[in-house]
């Protein structure tokens, strides 16, 4: 009798990419939910939008590549890299920001180097980045959090999308009186007119130990991405890397000063701090790949996070700290080479 | 027993397999009939392929000699039953590559007579020397799947004490378990064959590491050591994960010692030996009896009746598979090993070896055939399992550029080819068939470059050859010239000839300076060329000394 002839091992593999991809989407939800709690309609919306760009353009390319459509969309990374670029958004943006945002994604950082597995950078950061480049108005226009209530002002799905898609208003309102910086924002705003933190604590914005909102939010992605640990989707370097690395050099700062830099907690659990910890931060195409590597490059992120949030002109510094890390990622990978099995040091 | 609780280690990575032991494990070791044929390779070894010694239509006897060892790394192969001897041809082996080799094919006469019995000993008796002999002699090998001749084995070198002897009962890989069998009904045959092995090596003690998904075994064999009463036997239970039968992987688990990369257990003081082994050699010494048959796993879903049975060297597979009742409908792969580190056999007419530990029918999906790749997503799942904590994805990243000195530097040659890497990775990424695919392929380089330095060597000789006949032509010439003139009156202070084959020497020399340090057979090489040359270099350096210490166990 004949028997086909395969190379071993012959025992399936357990895994696949489609349900990496899928856990972490699932794993996003406890942030999606809190974030559309907080902030509207205007965070689904984004999500949809963005989504739906990173999907479609990632078909057309690929069919103008030729390449199977329908197996390569099945691997979900598209529609993961446009939920993390939306999350990043602010929740009212004119609907081609997270259009135009998703394009560079998806056409230029990823499928211009060869697609899933051969982009240097993280897709969503560099969608995010570009638009945080060029349209910096935009991408600065946060609303007050649900919790604010002096200035709250509730905006219903239709009005939502009347706002995104035709820029038109409830009557009665301005643009301006509909927007509220971040706590970030506000933090660095107040530090220049020479506040003290006791000073900036006192405004609404500041909740328990971050920002109203935000701090709930931040925890959300938390139990998420310690859902991810668990289910071992992603490795424990990275995240501890960044928030350990963010976590003692705002200690660092903050020790030496406890009224002109704000406590390790507040960097902690404001922006995009455990979102880009554990889902971000951990796109593994980009990142670095060896154990202690992945450690440095996660505090890497952290300490160039830091350095941008007191002293850069950019509101957060997740996205920058996540790209330049990406950019020294091969080096760090050659410098932190385990050492093999009966190797000497 | 009194003893302390061994202190385990661990390793690096592993995996959790689901085990599907049991499909064979419950039922007892059955002996299978002759088969009417037996086909036996004469390379059933790691090493040079045994002699034949005898001629087509030549009788044999069970046990008898038929094919001798030839050089060092080698061992002599036995008629398996008695009959005769009707081809001597080459037959599909189990190979990874469906290879065919030359085998002795014998048309069996059903009476099974036995060869005058030569090996039986005390082995008490016999000094260090003489025990590897006959093992030697009785063709033992590794059982458990390497098929390394044991003899070498036994024999580490005066420099290298050896400590402990270390039995692997380990048996990591899923669905094989006919140490399992072995151990559980011959428990006295296995201490008795350690006892043998531990005496040839001098060692101070005898460790058996069974997992601990075998309670079965690890009962018999202590029951085993009592009975015999020795002192410095230990059973010792590690915890079931795979690969801890690799031998490096249960060094460390027993012992906590690293075998170097590149090294040998006995540089950590340690020899192992497979149960099965050892049983052979107690059989050897106990009954005259030479490794002509052993024990093998049949099981899957594709064949009807699991179990374990004890097969003659040389027996076609189809009939080990019908008398375990024939394929069932489902069967759809056959394997030779187990589903980690085993191979597909393509045709059930190959022969039965000594290495052959068990024959997977695969029925159904039980192993469904690889799904389509996607491309590395460098996620590091293959980096957490790896027991050799080397980078697959970097390794996968340089073999499949065919960036073979890349993946050299990232430590390719110590894979060990264990497959979780591939187990776990996320985009089905055929892993170790892209690392034993750049193993080849470097080994086949050397290979040329070794062809390539001896041409070199001779096209230089040729030109220095040249040469001095040139120079030496126009000697003759002065010399004629000279004589001439002597008959003159002239004379000439040297010897002329001498002065040519000198001044030849000298041109060659200056040729070669120019060309650089080392002598080259390429000129206009781009500067990753040279540098790929260099790395070569360096690594046949490294290896040649490293396969020096290996001589010197020898
Ligand atoms: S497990 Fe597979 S996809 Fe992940 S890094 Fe390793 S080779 Fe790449
Ligand atoms: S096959 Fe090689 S690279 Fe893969 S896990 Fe095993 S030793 Fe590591």
């Amino acid at each position: 009798m004949l028997f086909p002839v395969f190379s071993s091992p012959h025992l399936p593999a357990q895994n696949n990419v489609s349900r990496v991809m899928g856990e972490v989407l699932l794993a996003l939800l406890p942030g999606i939910l809190c974030a559309t709690w907080f902030f509207g309609w205007g965070v689904l919306v984004n999500i949809v939008i963005a989504a739906t760009t990173c999907v479609a353009a990632e078909a057309a390319v690929l069919a103008l590549r030729g390449r199977a459509v329908r197996a390569t969309l099945a691997d979900r990374s598209a529609l993961l890299t446009g939920v993390l670029l939306a999350l990043c958004l602010p929740p009212l943006a004119p609907w081609w920001i997270p259009v135009i945002g998703s394009l560079f994604a998806i056409v230029i950082a990823k499928q211009l180097y060869g697609g899933l597995g051969y982009n240097p950078f993280n897709p969503a950061m560099i969608g995010y980045v570009v638009l945080l480049i060029s349209y910096p108005r935009e991408l600065t226009l946060w609303i007050p959090p649900t919790g604010i209530e002096a200035q709250h002002l509730n905006l219903n799905l239709s009005q939502t999308l009347a706002l995104i898609f035709t820029n038109s208003l409830p009557a009665e309102t301005t643009i301006d009186a509909l927007t509220m910086p971040t706590p970030l924002d506000a933090t660095k705003t107040a530090f220049g007119l020479g506040q003290t933190l006791h000073e900036i604590k006192a405004s609404p914005l500041f909740g328990h130990f971050g920002g109203v909102g935000w701090e709930w939010i931040n925890l959300s992605f938390l139990i998420g991405g310690l859902y991810l640990l668990a289910r071992r989707v992603i490795s424990w370097h990275i995240p501890a890397g960044l928030l350990g690395g963010l976590f003692l050099i705002a200690l660092v700062f903050y020790g030496s000063d406890t009224d002109a830099f704000p406590s390790p907690l507040f960097h902690l659990f404001s922006g995009a701090a455990m979102l880009g910890a554990f889902f971000i931060a951990t796109d593994p195409v980009s990142a670095a790949t060896t154990p202690r590597g992945r450690l440095l490059f996660g505090a890497g992120i952290g300490v160039i996070a830091y350095v941008i949030r007191t002293w850069g002109g950019y509101p957060d510094g997740i996205a920058f700290g996540v790209l330049l890390m990406n950019m020294a990622a091969p080096t760090i990978d050659y410098y932190t080479k385990p050492r093999v099995f009966g190797q000497s040091k | 027993m009194g003893k302390a609780p061994h202190h385990l280690h661990r390793f690096h990575g592993g995996l959790h397999l689901p085990a599907n032991k049991t499909l064979s494990s419950g039922s007892p070791i059955r002996a299978l009939p002759i088969p009417a044929r037996l086909v036996i390779p004469l390379s059933q070894h790691i090493g040079t392929a045994a002699d034949v010694m005898v001629k087509v239509g030549e009788p044999v006897l069970r046990g008898q000699m038929i094919a001798r060892a030839q050089g060092y790394v080698s061992v002599p192969i036995h008629a398996s039953s008695s009959g005769t001897v009707v081809d001597i041809t080459d037959h599909l082996i189990p190979h990874p590559s469906g290879l065919s080799a030359p085998c002795i094919i014998i048309e069996t006469d059903g009476k099974d007579t036995a060869v005058d019995d030569t090996l039986s000993a005390d082995h008490t008796q016999l000094d260090p020397s003489e025990l590897r002999n006959r093992i030697r002699q009785a063709g033992i090998v590794g059982l458990g799947g390497a098929g390394f001749p044991s003899f070498i084995k036994l024999n580490p070198g005066t420099n290298r004490p050896i400590a402990t002897l270390l039995i692997n009962g380990a048996e990591c890989e899923p669905y094989i378990s006919c140490d399992d069998r072995l151990m559980r009904e011959r428990a006295a045959d296995v201490i008795g064959g350690a006892a043998i092995l531990k005496h040839a090596l001098n060692a101070t003690e005898c460790v058996i590491a069974v997992e601990d998904n075998k309670p079965e075994a690890i009962q018999a064999l202590r029951d085993a050591i009592a009975q015999r009463s020795v002192s410095d036997f230990a059973v010792v239970v590690i915890p079931t994960l795979y690969p801890t039968g690799g031998e490096k992987q249960l060094i460390q688990v027993v012992t906590g010692r690293e075998v170097p990369s590149q090294g040998l257990p006995a540089d950590v003081g340690v020899i192992c030996h497979n149960p099965g082994t050892a049983a052979a050699v107690h059989r050897v010494f106990a009954l005259g009896e030479p490794l002509i048959s052993r024990i093998i796993t049949v099981t899957g879903t594709g064949v009807r009746e699991p179990g374990n049975v004890e097969v003659r060297v040389g027996t076609p597979m189809a009939d080990v598979i019908a008398a375990c009742g024939g394929y069932t409908d489902r069967a759809q792969r056959l394997l030779m090993g187990g589903p980690m580190m085993g191979f597909a056999v393509g045709n059930d007419a190959t022969p039965v070896i000594k290495t052959t530990n068990c024959l997977l029918v695969a029925g159904g999906n039980e192993l469904p055939l690889p799904q389509a790749p996607l491309p590395c997503i460098r996620c590091g799942a293959c980096v957490d399992v790896c027991p050799a904590k080397l980078l697959p994805q970097q390794l996968y990243w340089y073999a499949h550029a065919k960036d073979f000195d890349k993946v050299q530097d990232y430590s390719l040659f110590d894979c060990i080819e264990c497959g979780c890497c591939a187990y776990v990775c996320p985009s089905h990424l055929p892993l170790v068939q892209y690392y034993r695919f750049a193993k080849t392929e470097i080994w086949n380089q050397e290979r040329e470059r070794e062809k390539a330095d001896i041409a070199r060597q001779r096209h230089e000789y040729r030109l220095f050859r040249l040469e001095r006949e040139k120079d030496e032509r126009a000697a003759r010439l002065q010399q004629k010239q000279a004589a001439l003139k002597t008959a003159k009156g002239e004379t000439t202070a040297e010897d002329p000839k001498k002065a040519a084959i000198q001044a030849a020497l000298e041109r060659a020399k200056a040729k070669k300076a120019s060309a650089g340090v080392m002598p080259k057979n390429t000129d206009n090489l781009t500067e990753a060329q040279q540098q790929a040359i260099t790395n070569a270099d360096e690594r046949r350096r490294n290896r040649d000394s490293s396969t020096a210490t290996r001589s010197e166990d020898a």
